[in-house]
C-alpha cells in the first residue's frame, strides 16, 4: 500500500472527523447546559442540506447556501426550542429521548412532504472543484482540503467563544452550576434557547458541508447523528475538547480501518475472504473503539460525570 | 375487578375476538395485521421489563429483534438449501422446526443481551441511551456488510416453518401460535413483577444506593433484566421473520428500537398490558392513517409529542388512571 | 478493653483543595451508641459514606468485625451485618411500605433470583420484614405507598429496612431529622433499646437525643475528630464549647 494512499486516508479521515464534530460540539453543549438528550440534531442537519440546496438551486450562490442552512436550521431549533424541547428540561430522559424522536417523524415526513423522496444535489462550488496538490505530491480535492480547514476554524472559534466571552462565561457557568447562573442575573431560558439555536446552526452547517459530496435526501441526519453520539460517548459528555478529539479518532478509525481492516485480514486469509470479513469488521470498527473507551474510562475520555 | 385488570381482559378479548371474526368474514388480510400487532406487543413486553421494571431506556433492542429474525433466517436457510449449518463437531443441516428456532433465537439474544449489557451498564443515564443505540447501529452494519446471509438484500425463506401438529401457513393458526406466546410472555412479565427479583429490580431502578446497603447487587439485577428482556424481545425477531417470510438489515435499524419503544409510551410504561395496547393501536393507527395519508408518520409523531408532554401514563393511563400501589 | 465492632482508622479523603475528613479515627465498641456530632459540613456524611463503602478513602482503614474491608464494597459490609441507615430517605418511593422492607429481608436472606414465585408467599421473608414493621410501629401503614408517608414515618421505615438486615453494627445517618418532638422522643426510647442487640453509630443533630443517648460522644470539626469521649467529658471541654457548642446553643 503506498504512502500517498494513506496520506490521502488520513486526509479523508480528518474530514469525516470534523465533520463529526460540528454535530456533536451541538449535542454535547445541548446535553452540558440543559442536560438534554436531543435524538432531533439529526434533522437540523437535514434542514440545513435541504435549505442550502434549495437556496444554491434558486440563486447558483454555495456561499449563500451555506448561509441559507445556518440561518435555517438556526431558526428552526430556535422554534422548536420555544415550542416543545424547553418543557423538556425538567423531565426523565426517557421522555427527551421519546419527544425528540417525535420529532424526528415530523421532520422527516415534513421535508418528504414539501420535497418529495428524491435525493437533490448540491454542487460544490467551481472555485473549490478539482484538485490541489499537496507537498509530498499527494492529490487531493480542494472541497474536501476547505471542509478541513473551515471545520478546524470552527472549532477554534468555538473555544474563543466559550473561553473569551460573555456568552461563554454563561455557558460555563450553566453547565456547571444551575443555581448560580440564575443567581448571577442570567436569564437563564433566553440562554437554553440561544444555545439551542447555536448547535442547532452548527448541525445544520455540517448537513450543507456534507450535502455536497454526498446527496440531499430525508434521513441523512440519523445515522450522522448516531456516530455523534458514539463522539460524545467516547469524549466525554459536555466536553468540547473531548469532543474534538474523539470526533477525530472516530473519523480516522472509520476511514482507516475501512482500508486497513480487509488487509490486515489478507496476512492469514485467502485475499476474497479478507476483503468481506475485514470490511464487515471495518464497519463495526468505531464501535468497538467506543466499547474499548467505555471498559478503560466509563464517563468518556474527558467526561467528569456519567 | 379494579378498572386496569378490566382493561386487559378487554384487551385480550379483542385478540381473540377481532381475528375470530376475520376469519368468519374471510379477512385474512385483517389476520396478518392482528399477528403483527401481536408479534410487535411480544417485542415490547420484552423491552417493557427493562424498561418499566428496570427502568434500563435501552434505545437498541432493535439488535435483539433482529438476532432472533436472523436465528430464523440462516436456520431455515440452510435447511431450504441442503447446505449445512456446520459440519463440525456434529452435522447440523438448519432446521424449519419453529421451537428450535425459537429456542435459537432466545439463546442468541439473551447471549447478545448479556454481552451488550455488561458493557454498557457500567455506565449510567444518558450514556446508557447512546450506548444501546451504537450497538444496535453496529449490528445494522455488521449485517449490511456480511456477505453470507444476503448482506444489505436480506434472506427469503420460500416457506413458512413448521409447528408439530398445525399448518402454520393457514393465517389463523399462525396467529394462534403468536398469541399463545404473548400469553405465555404476559404471564411471566406479570410473575416477575410480584417476585422476588421483580421486587429488587424495582428498587434497583428506584434506589440503586438502598439496595447495595441491603447487599444486593442493582448492577447485576439489571444485567439479568436486561438479558430476559433481550430474549424476549428475539423470539419475537424470530416470529416476525416467520411472519414475513423474509429477515433484512432493517429489522437491526434504529427506527426499530424506536418504535418498539413507541409502543410502551403509546401504550403506558410499566403496565402490564401497556406494549400490547400501544402495539395494537400502532398498527391500527398505521393501516388506518396510512391509507389516508402516506405522511401519516407526522401525526404518529404529533401523538407521540402529545402523549409525553400531557398524558404519561399513555392508553392505559388514560383508562385506569395512575398506577396504584400493589401488594 | 472488648475489641471495637467497627473501627476507623486514619480516614482522610480530599475533594479537589477541601479536605472532608482529616485523619478521623472514630470506633464503635459492643453494646454502645457513639455519637459523631459537628457542625454542617463538618465532614460527618463523608465519614459514614466511607465507613459504609460508598467512598473510597484516600488514606486510612475501616475494620468491621476484625477485618480490614478498606477495600470491600458496601455490598460485602452491609452483607457482613453494616446496617446503614441514610439522611435522605432512599426508599422505594413507588412501592408499599411492606415492599421496601421485603427488600430488606431479601437482601438478609441473598437470594434475590427467584424469578416466578411471588414473593408474598415466602413466609421467611415476609415474617421478617413484618416484625420490622411492627418494632417500628409500622405495622398499619405495610400497604401504603412509600411515597404517601409522612417524613416521620419515612424515617421510622428507614429504621426498619435496617432492622430486617440484623445488623451486627447500625450506622445511621440523623435519624431524627425533622421528626418532632414526639417523634425524637420515641425513636430515642427505642434506639436505646436497640444497642442492646447491635451498637449503634449515630450521626444526628439533635443534641437531646445525644446526650440523652450516647455512651460516648465525637465531635467532627472541619474534618478533624477535636474530642472524643463520655457525655460529661465532651460537655465539660473548652475547646468543643469554642468551636461547636458555643455557636449553637
Amino acid at each position: 500500500m503506498s504512502a500517498l494512499l494513506i496520506a490521502e486516508q488520513v486526509l479523508n479521515g480528518l474530514q469525516f472527523g470534523v465533520m463529526l464534530f460540528l454535530m456533536a460540539a451541538g449535542l454535547t453543549l445541548i446535553f452540558g447546559v440543559m442536560g438534554l438528550i436531543n435524538l432531533a440534531h439529526g434533522s437540523l442537519y437535514m434542514i440545513g442540506a435541504f435549505a442550502a440546496a434549495a437556496v444554491a438551486g434558486a440563486t447558483g450562490s454555495f456561499l449563500l447556501a451555506l448561509l441559507a442552512a445556518l440561518v435555517a436550521a438556526a431558526l428552526a431549533g430556535a422554534l422548536v426550542e420555544l415550542a416543545i424541547i424547553r418543557r423538556l428540561y425538567n423531565k426523565d430522559h426517557l421522555d427527551q429521548v421519546l419527544a425528540t424522536f417525535a420529532l424526528i417523524l415530523i421532520f422527516s415526513e415534513g421535508t418528504r412532504w414539501l420535497f418529495g423522496s428524491f435525493p437533490l444535489y448540491l454542487d460544490t462550488p467551481d472555485w473549490l472543484s478539482g484538485p490541489v496538490r499537496l507537498p509530498g505530491g499527494v492529490l487531493y480535492p480542494a472541497y474536501r482540503l476547505a471542509l478541513i480547514v473551515f471545520g478546524f476554524a470552527v472549532a477554534a472559534g468555538l473555544w474563543l467563544l466559550i473561553t473569551r466571552t460573555r456568552l461563554g462565561i454563561k455557558i460555563r457557568a450553566g453547565e456547571n452550576d444551575r443555581e448560580m447562573i440564575a443567581a448571577l442575573g442570567v436569564d437563564i431560558t433566553r440562554l437554553y434557547t440561544l444555545v439551542f439555536a447555536l448547535g442547532a446552526g452548527l448541525a445544520g452547517l455540517a448537513g450543507a458541508l456534507v450535502g455536497a459530496i454526498q446527496s440531499v435526501q430525508v434521513g441523512m441526519g440519523e445515522p450522522v447523528l448516531i456516530l455523534a453520539f458514539v463522539v460524545i460517548v467516547i469524549g466525554g459528555i459536555g466536553s468540547i475538547g473531548g469532543a474534538l478529539v474523539a470526533a477525530l479518532l472516530v473519523g480516522l478509525t472509520d476511514t482507516l480501518g475501512g482500508i486497513f481492516l480487509p488487509e490486515a485480514f489478507k496476512l492469514f486469509m485467502d485475499p476474497a475472504k479478507a476483503t468481506t470479513v475485514g470490511s464487515a469488521f471495518a464497519s463495526m470498527a468505531i464501535y468497538i473503539l467506543m466499547a474499548a473507551v467505555l471498559v478503560w474510562r466509563p464517563t468518556g475520555l474527558f467526561g467528569a460525570r456519567g | 375487578m379494579n378498572r386496569e385488570a378490566l382493561f386487559n381482559t378487554a384487551v385480550l378479548a379483542l385478540l381473540v375476538a377481532v381475528p375470530t371474526w376475520a376469519l368468519w368474514a374471510d379477512e385474512p388480510f385483517t389476520i396478518t395485521l392482528a399477528t403483527r400487532a401481536v408479534i410487535f406487543a411480544l417485542a415490547a413486553v420484552g423491552l417493557n421489563i427493562a424498561l418499566g421494571l428496570g427502568g434500563l431506556v435501552s434505545l437498541g433492542h432493535a439488535v435483539y429483534f433482529g438476532i432472533g429474525g436472523y436465528a430464523m433466517g440462516i436456520l431455515a436457510h440452510h435447511a431450504q438449501s441442503y447446505t449445512p449449518l456446520m459440519e463440525w463437531p456434529f452435522l447440523f443441516e438448519g432446521t424449519k422446526s419453529m421451537p428450535v428456532i425459537w429456542l435459537a433465537a432466545v439463546l442468541a439474544s439473551a447471549l447478545a443481551a448479556l454481552l451488550i449489557g455488561l458493557l454498557s451498564l457500567r455506565t449510567a443515564g444518558v450514556y446508557f441511551i447512546m450506548i444501546t443505540l451504537a450497538f444496535g447501529q453496529m449490528a445494522y452494519f455488521f449485517t449490511i456488510s456480511w456477505p453470507a446471509y444476503g448482506g444489505e438484500d436480506g434472506l427469503s425463506i420460500y416457506v413458512r416453518n413448521g409447528f408439530p401438529g398445525l399448518n402454520t401457513l393457514v393465517p389463523i393458526q399462525f396467529y394462534g401460535i403468536c398469541l399463545a406466546l404473548l400469553c405465555v410472555v404476559l404471564w411471566l412479565n406479570w410473575r416477575l413483577a410480584k417476585s422476588p427479583f421483580g421486587l429488587a429490580l424495582g428498587a434497583a431502578r428506584q434506589v440503586p444506593q438502598r439496595v447495595e446497603t441491603v447487599g444486593l447487587d442493582p448492577m447485576r439485577l439489571k444485567l439479568v433484566a436486561l438479558v430476559i428482556s433481550g430474549a424476549i424481545t428475539g423470539l419475537a425477531g424470530a416470529l416476525f421473520a416467520d411472519l414475513n417470510r423474509f429477515v433484512s438489515p432493517t429489522m437491526f435499524s434504529w427506527q426499530m428500537s424506536g418504535e418498539i419503544m413507541i409502543f410502551i409510551i403509546l401504550g403506558g410504561v410499566g403496565r402490564l398490558f401497556g406494549p400490547v395496547a400501544g402495539a395494537a393501536l400502532y398498527v391500527l393507527l398505521e393501516h388506518l392513517l396510512g391509507g389516508i395519508n402516506e405522511h401519516w408518520q407526522i401525526f404518529l409523531g404529533a401523538a407521540l409529542l402529545f402523549v409525553v408532554l400531557f398524558g404519561r401514563g399513555g392508553l392505559v393511563g388514560l383508562v385506569a388512571g395512575r398506577e396504584q400501589a400493589h401488594d | 478493653m472488648t475489641e471495637p465492632v467497627l473501627a476507623a482508622r486514619g480516614l482522610t479523603k480530599s475533594f479537589g483543595a477541601l479536605r472532608a475528613c482529616d485523619e478521623v479515627s472514630v470506633d464503635l465498641r459492643p453494646g454502645e451508641i457513639h455519637a459523631i456530632i459537628g457542625p454542617n459540613g463538618a465532614g460527618k456524611s463523608t465519614l459514614i459514606a466511607q465507613i459504609c463503602g460508598a467512598l473510597a478513602p484516600d488514606s486510612g482503614t475501616v475494620h468491621f468485625l476484625g477485618r480490614d474491608v478498606t477495600r470491600e464494597t458496601t455490598r460485602t459490609r452491609a452483607r457482613m451485618g453494616l446496617g446503614r441507615t441514610f439522611q435522605i430517605s432512599a426508599l422505594a418511593m413507588q412501592d408499599t411500605v411492606l415492599q421496601n422492607v421485603l427488600l430488606g429481608a431479601l437482601g438478609r436472606a441473598g437470594r434475590p433470583w427467584q424469578f416466578l414465585r411471588p414473593v408474598l408467599r415466602d413466609s421467611t421473608l415476609r415474617d421478617r420484614a413484618e416484625a420490622a414493621l411492627a418494632r417500628t410501629g409500622l405495622t398499619e401503614m405495610a400497604a401504603t405507598r412509600t411515597a404517601d408517608l409522612s417524613h416521620g414515618q419515612r424515617r421510622q421505615l428507614e429504621v426498619a429496612v435496617a432492622l430486617t438486615l440484623e445488623p451486627r453494627a447500625f450506622v445511621m445517618d440523623e435519624p431524627m431529622a425533622g421528626l418532632g418532638a414526639e417523634g425524637s422522643k420515641r425513636l430515642t426510647g427505642f434506639l436505646d433499646e436497640l444497642r442492646a442487640e447491635a451498637p449503634i453509630l449515630l450521626v444526628e443533630h439533635d443534641m437531646d437525643a445525644v446526650f440523652a443517648l450516647a455512651d460516648r460522644i465525637s465531635v467532627l470539626v472541619y474534618g478533624r475528630v477535636i474530642a472524643t469521649g463520655t457525655v460529661e467529658e465532651i460537655r465539660g471541654d473548652r475547646e468543643v464549647q469554642i468551636a461547636y457548642l458555643g455557636e449553637t446553643p
